[in-house]
């Protein structure tokens, strides 16, 4: 239901926006004419068969650890049967041609949508590729195109035994009309997809050959650190550059439209550069904004109705119809991404081109940042990027890109801008802070009859254009307006407000909110119903079998009713994400306030599986980051500005507080739903229902605090 | 000019003498796989070898590295095959990979120190490099691994 409903949401919004799509969208399909190297078949944008027998497979969804640089290939190594050994890959440029559907054709690596959006695409280009070559073969031969089959980079005439490699092919294909579609393989015929592939990435990371955008070089390069204003909203007065030119190595200091840029021959020199600069503020109208105020204004908010998302029964009426009613208010903070690789950007301003080399999640952002902040024609302007050292949605933004373009458009010169971690801290677009009022009630005989909430939040889906008509946020009622449980009576209404405070896509997104609000909440009911959590989750999920399942797999592989080690708790929760179904069961211990997370297991049905060891790594990982920001995760606002600066005040989970993460892949059959952040939206809904389980008191609030 | 050994290697580097050892070895000498994630010693990312014993970059003036060597993650090994390199791909650690040089070069000063470290010492020689992806489960195995355990 997500999928389908965030999906609407997307090309309801680019419609808007006029960007091209329609919902067989296609790109690289149906071109009248191709160019064709001689001895080289290259059937549609997205592969490329040498004469040699390479096969070349063109990357648009961007690296940055969740798998992508080899699960992409691999959809279109299934259809082609190719060697795989034999594959090479290469990133392409900012091109629309190129482009994601799930994003109206921009491209765009986010919202777990890349094996989502892409996976007709790649099959079908290796699919429609690997017809041309069947049909080359069966002509040479003289046989029938249904009496030949392929196999790792050949096509076989079984009968007489003859075989053909692609590469002795690609002549003969390339002169064959492009079938606009083919028959895809079932599920049981793979043989590629569903085994673990070892991840292309991998080997270049770990002897420190893997390039960032931190580690680009360009001839004659400068860099630049970018002095911004502490305050949201705030501006340049004036500056005075004196000092920081005294620092030996400063080139130039310049006014960008983000703040004062400091250019150097080398990182230090503009850091030095930086920290002598004196700049006056003007802080603008936020200046006195703090994360409590905004709460207090959300909470007069929620006094009132909100658009309604959802409505089923009449919640409001079965609140006062008796049984046991509650009402409870939820809080979660603003957070911010923390990439590993700070942001950075290279830019190369000439007066007819622009060239930008950039670790980011959107080459289409990406591009248009550096075709505004350049003012050259799209056409000059040209986008590379590289691995990105983390994104978690904060590279999907393009603040970056236009720092070095008009840094180096200022400069005359190639610059990097290189962020410090400061600056990544304290000039995020957030995890928008969210307040949301809750209502339930349970009858006599312990079943839920009511559930009710009231969420207030920055609208995520303005961040790409106007909202619905209905006014409804369908990002930030993920996991919410989506409820599974078999309850009659449900309510869900969205507020929408905004503050000022740059808000944006964190990991799981909505969903990160609602997979703590909504699960914690159902486990009060649970409790309130003198029921397990688990039976109580299960008996109102008969209408959603691939949730009873997922509940049924996690409950299972963590023994639930099982007993513990003296201390030790569970919690459990479950909830449907970016289309794929997820459940988790945390065990904790609480000792003097103290949440200690010794385990946590994971079930997942994300549909047919791709590759099964990346699955597995981004259960992993995303919970960790769930799990990071339901412990530890805070941004707060005051006098208008971040309070924490860094990882001593906004701390990651390290080593030595990591739990297991055990991940068991539930099978199906549906298609794929993605992998990247339901993990993360979950986490924190099993891990506040452990910990109430330890500690008798209920969480209604991040991060955890006991 | 200062003059250091890095990866065996002779440098004559024209740095300011302030000029943390990250910066040197990314700018001046340009091996960039060693990264810089904080500037404050609190996230790993920077960590290569002096004489063996792991260091945050970073927090180091260039003046004070002396005589001693710096390794970095392009001097553990050629051609991969640190055993840790090699369990790192077995175990198939790095998400977005940032971190990782960081990782493995504190992870091959333990190993030099520890042949077969138990998950407390794992711990205690790991926690200051932060990956944000979470690999820590992996790192822990590959650690083992390399270890034969």
């Amino acid at each position: 239901m997500t999928k389908t409903l965030t999906r609407r949401t997307f090309l309801k919004v680019s419609a808007a926006g006029g960007a091209l799509l329609v919902g067989g969208y296609l790109p690289g399909f149906g071109e009248t004419s191709r160019a064709e190297a001689a001895g080289v078949l290259e059937p549609n944008v997205w592969v490329r068969i040498g004469a040699d027998d390479t096969v070349t497979i063109m990357l648009s969804q961007l690296e940055m650890g969740q798998g992508v640089m080899t699960s992409m290939p691999m959809l279109v190594a299934e259809e082609l049967d190719v060697d795989w050994n034999k594959i090479k890959t290469e990133w392409v440029p900012a091109d629309l041609k190129y482009g994601n559907p799930n994003f109206g054709g921009a491209q765009l690596t986010a919202g777990s949508n890349s094996v989502r959006g892409m996976w007709k695409i790649l099959r079908q280009a290796g699919g429609t590729a690997r017809a041309l070559l069947v049909t080359a073969a069966a002509q040479s031969w003289n046989v029938e195109e249904s009496a030949c089959s392929t196999e790792k980079g050949e096509v076989i005439h079984k009968a007489s035994g003859r075989r053909l490699r692609y590469g002795a092919l690609v002549e003969k294909a390339g002169a064959l009309p492009v079938p606009k579609t083919v028959a895809l393989k079932t599920p049981k015929e793979f043989h590629l997809l569903g085994q673990s592939m070892p991840r292309l990435d991998i080997p270049e990371k770990v002897n420190g050959r893997a390039v960032f955008g931190i580690d680009v070089k360009r001839p004659g390069m400068l860099v630049a650190r970018v002095v911004k204003c502490p305050v949201f909203g705030g501006r340049v007065e004036s500056f005075n550059a004196e000092k920081a030119k005294a620092v030996p190595g400063v080139r130039n200091v310049v006014k960008i439209s983000s703040g004062v840029a400091v250019v150097a021959d080398n990182y230090w020199a503009a850091s030095k550069g930086a920290e002598a600069l004196e700049v006056k503020w003007n802080e603008g109208p936020l200046a006195n904004l703090s994360s409590a105020e905004i709460l207090k204004k959300y909470a007069a908010l929620a006094e009132q109705p909100g658009k309604v998302a959802r409505n089923n029964g009449d919640a409001m009426a079965a609140l006062k119809g008796g049984g046991r009613s509650f009402e409870r208010v939820f809080e979660v903070p603003f957070l911010a991404h923390a990439c590993m690789e700070p942001m950075n950007c290279t830019a190369d301003v000439r007066s007819d081109r622009c060239d930008v080399w950039v670790p980011t999640q959107g080459q289409t952002a990406s591009h248009q940042a550096a075709i505004a902040a350049s003012g050259l024609p799209a056409k000059a302007v040209n986008i590379y990027t590289t691995y990105l050292g983390g994104g978690f949605g904060r590279r999907g933004e393009a603040d970056f890109v236009t720092d070095a373009v008009e840094t180096s458009k200022a400069v005359g010169k190639p610059v990097k801008v290189i962020w410090t971690r400061e600056d990544d801290i304290q000039h995020d677009y957030y995890r928008p802070i969210t307040y949301v009022r809750m209502w339930g009630a349970v009858d006599e005989s312990g079943q839920p009859v009511a559930f009710m909430q009231r969420i207030v939040q920055q609208s995520l889906m303005k961040r790409l254009g106007p909202l619905p008509p209905d006014g409804i946020d369908r990002i930030s009622v993920d996991g919410a307006a989506t409820l599974p449980y078999d309850i009659p009576n449900v309510r869900v209404e969205y507020i929408e407000t905004d503050p000022g405070i740059p808000y944006g896509f964190w990991r799981s997104v909505g969903a990160s909110v609602q997979g703590f609000v909504v699960e914690a909440f159902m486990d009060e009911l649970a409790t309130t119903a003198g029921k397990d959590p688990y039976e109580f989750r299960r008996g109102l999920l008969s209408k959603h079998p691939r949730h009873r399942a997922v509940l049924d797999a996690v409950a299972e592989k963590s023994g639930w009713g099982k007993p513990l080690p003296a201390g030790h708790t569970r919690g459990i929760a479950v909830m449907e994400a970016f289309g794929s179904i997820v459940g988790q069961v945390a065990e904790v211990s609480v000792t003097n306030g103290a949440v200690k997370v010794h385990k946590v297991w994971v079930a997942v049905d994300t549909g047919w599986v791709i590759n099964p060891d990346t699955i597995k790594a981004q259960m992993e990982g995303g919970t960790l980051y769930g799990l990071t920001a339901a412990l530890k995760g805070e941004i707060t606002i005051h006098s208008g500005r971040v309070v924490q600066h860094h990882f001593n005040d906004y701390q990651m989970i390290r080593h030595n507080e990591a739990p297991e993460v055990d991940v068991h892949v539930v099978s199906s059959t549906e298609n794929p739903g993605g992998i990247g952040e339901p993990s993360t939206a979950v986490a924190a809904g099993a891990l506040a229902n452990a910990v109430a389980a330890a500690s008798g008191k209920r969480i209604y609030k991040l991060p955890i605090r006991v | 000019m200062i003059s250091l050994t890095v990866n065996g290697k002779q440098y004559e580097v024209d740095v300011s003498p302030d000029t943390p050892l990250l910066w040197v070895i990314r700018d001046a000498i340009g091996l960039t796989g060693t990264k810089f994630g904080c500037g404050l010693q609190q996230c790993g990312a920077c960590t290569v070898q002096l004489d063996g014993v792991a260091v945050r970059s970073c927090g180091m003036a260039v003046s004070n590295v002396g005589t001693k060597k710096v390794t970095t993650i392009e001097g553990l090994s050629p051609a991969s095959s640190h055993p840790l390199q090699v369990a790192w791909i077995a175990e198939q650690v790095p998400q977005c990979g940032y971190c990782q040089s960081g990782q493995l070069m504190s992870a091959a000063a333990l190993l030099a120190k520890k042949a077969k470290p138990t998950d407390a010492e794992i711990d205690a020689a790991m926690s200051g490099n932060i990956c944000r992806c979470g690999t820590y489960q992996r790192i822990r195995r590959a650690i083992h691994r390399a270890a034969g355990a």
